[in-house]
């Protein structure tokens, strides 16, 4: 009895550990950020390399990056996901090889990524420091996660449809598109919103790519400055940038929560509509 | 087109006295539609079936019988060339459907599997609406014009008596139906391709007995207009509906095997095989 007890508390204890790190580290943010956070912050430009003035150009540069990089990365990763479950067998070798080296990239440090987008896409490829140079670098960078869960929602897909689709002489693309995509969906959305959040999150990879020019950019080979990147040099390299840096970190957290309900919402009203009431 | 007469409950008690042994059954021709000579099957290198030889005939109904894992679903994977899709599947013998060979590797499978259906043990509905279930493998199909659509809903939905049950929601869920109703659901999407056969595997097992009664009586209305080939465990499911009866088994641990094809009242009450007889009177298996 008392054994049960002591378990259960100790259950709790941690789980109120996790979560207590959780709402510290945001009500740490909530409390040095909001005070600054206004409309003209977001509008309006930085000045005085960030201590005043706003990240308006800043946001814009890092949803023009995350936009690169996930119109990128979906469509392949999901050609690439569609490949390995529907396409080719589970155990052969291309399968293996293409899922042992992605299940590595994943785990590639993202300073690394970095590197490698300022050298091929930077130097090689003639982008310079560039939002497309960043958003393509992210790219690489989310593939990996985007394709391992397209890939597991697609094989947790009931193979049932799959055998009646074939049953009814219904070619094998009929039944991605209209039943095994569908129902893999929200393993689709989940893999999408965890590589969203990887890319808003990064900075080693994008200070070497996309720069740190916190100009509005005018195209997408202009520089741009990423919110991360932002935040890493207010707090690392301007004294007294503190109080923005809280700011803009709360700006990230806020967009992050925002691209999050928006995708859920949409996904949610799509899959409605496909069924009407299940 | 796919209109079936209404339940004669006499023709339906009689189903499977056939008349004498010898000659054909008095409901269907006796004219084969599926001739499979000595068709054997591999999973990897373990055989699962060997030399099973039978004729399917047109407009009967034949149902396979026998334990399980004895290869009764195998060989009617064979039938739609469902075997394609399990990798290090081999199969080697003849078959032919309506005299074309139905392993030619040319063959248009699509279309084969048009004109053979299949209906699974667990009832497969797509998470979709009731229409659109019939729907999408008709629009697969080519058929695009909405008003044939609905004609071709309506009537299998008729046929397999689910329309007054479903007619005021069929954009709802399929997925909300019962059990026995999916089922149904399931053989309208099939007979709504115009097949030629159907092969059931198990079609009642995962139904309670009241759906399971329905389902039966609606596989006994397919007499005629469709070839049926059913897998069943059921041996009184077996004798009530069934022209032919197949008698599988498993020889020596290895492979399993055709022991005796023949007439369903034949098989039930002469079994020439003793294994057959000690099967069917439930001494074995």
């Amino acid at each position: 009895m008392t054994k049960n007890v002591l378990a259960t508390g100790l259950i709790w204890l941690m789980a109120a550990l996790v979560s207590g790190v959780f709402v510290w580290l945001l009500s740490d943010i909530l409390i040095h950020g909001l005070p600054q956070l206004s409309w003209a912050f977001l509008a309006e430009a930085p000045e005085n390399s960030g201590r005043s003035g706003g990240i308006g150009p800043i946001i814009v540069s890092t949803l023009l990056i995350l936009l690169v990089a996930m119109v990128t990365a979906a469509p392949l990763g999901l050609a690439t996901a569609v490949l390995l479950s529907e396409f080719t067998r589970y155990d052969s070798i291309f399968g293996r090889l293409v899922r042992r080296s992605l299940d590595v990239l994943a785990g590639v440090p993202s300073i690394v990524f970095g590197l490698f987008g300022n050298a091929f896409f930077c130097i090689y490829l003639g982008l310079g420091f560039s939002i497309l140079s960043g958003g393509l670098t992210l790219a690489c960078m989310v593939l990996p996660i985007l394709i391992r869960t397209a890939e597991e929602g697609l094989q947790a897909a009931p193979n049932d449809y799959r055998l009646a689709a074939a049953a009814l002489g219904m070619p094998r693309s009929a039944a991605l598109v209209h039943l095994l995509l569908p129902s893999a969906a929200p393993a689709l959305l989940a893999g999408l919103m965890l590589g969203v959040g990887r890319a808003m999150a990064e900075t080693a990879a994008l200070i070497f790519t996309s720069g740190y020019v916190d100009r509005l950019p005018n195209s997408l080979l202009d520089s741009g400055r990423a919110l991360s990147v932002h935040i890493y040099d207010l707090s690392m390299n301007v004294a007294g940038g503190d109080a923005n840096a809280y700011s803009s970190a709360l700006v990230l957290i806020l967009l992050l929560f925002i691209i999050n309900t928006i995708a859920m919402s949409l996904a949610k009203q799509w899959l409605y509509r496909r069924v009407v009431s299940i | 087109m796919n209109e079936i007469e209404p339940v004669d409950k006499t023709r339906m008690n009689e189903s499977y006295t056939l008349g004498p042994l010898q000659a054909g059954p008095p409901c269907c021709d006796p004219e084969p539609l599926i001739r499979v000579d000595n068709l054997t099957l591999h999973y990897r290198k373990k055989p699962a079936l060997e030399n099973v030889s039978l004729d399917i005939y047109k407009g009967c109904i034949t149902a396979l019988i026998g334990p399980s894992g004895c290869g009764k679903t195998s060989f009617l994977s064979v039938l739609n060339r469902m075997t394609d899709m399990i990798p290090d599947c081999r199969v080697s013998g003849k078959v032919h459907f309506n005299g074309k060979d139905l392993r030619d590797p040319a063959l248009n499978v699509q279309g084969l599997r048009r004109d053979i259906g299949m209906i699974f043990q667990k009832p497969v509905p797509f998470p979709l609406s009731i229409r659109r279930n019939i729907e999408l493998p008709l629009r697969e199909h080519g058929i695009s014009k909405q008003a044939e659509l609905n004609d071709i809903t309506q009537l299998v939905l008729q046929d397999v008596g689910l329309w007054d049950e479903v007619k005021g929601r069929l954009e709802s869920s399929a997925l909300a139906l019962s059990g026995g109703q999916q089922q149904r659901l399931c053989i309208a999407r099939a007979l709504a391709l115009k097949p030629k056969v159907l092969l059931m595997d198990e079609p009642c097992s995962a139904l309670d007995p009241i759906s399971s009664g329905v389902v039966e009586d609606l596989i006994q209305r397919l007499r005629g207009k469709y070839t049926v080939v059913i897998v069943t465990h059921n041996l009184a499911q077996a004798r009530r509906i069934a022209n032919y009866a197949g008698f599988f088994w498993i020889k020596d641990q290895r492979a399993g095997c055709l022991i005796e094809f023949g007439q369903c009242k034949q098989i039930f009450e002469a079994p020439v095989h003793e294994l057959t007889a000690a099967y069917v009177s439930g001494s074995r298996g």
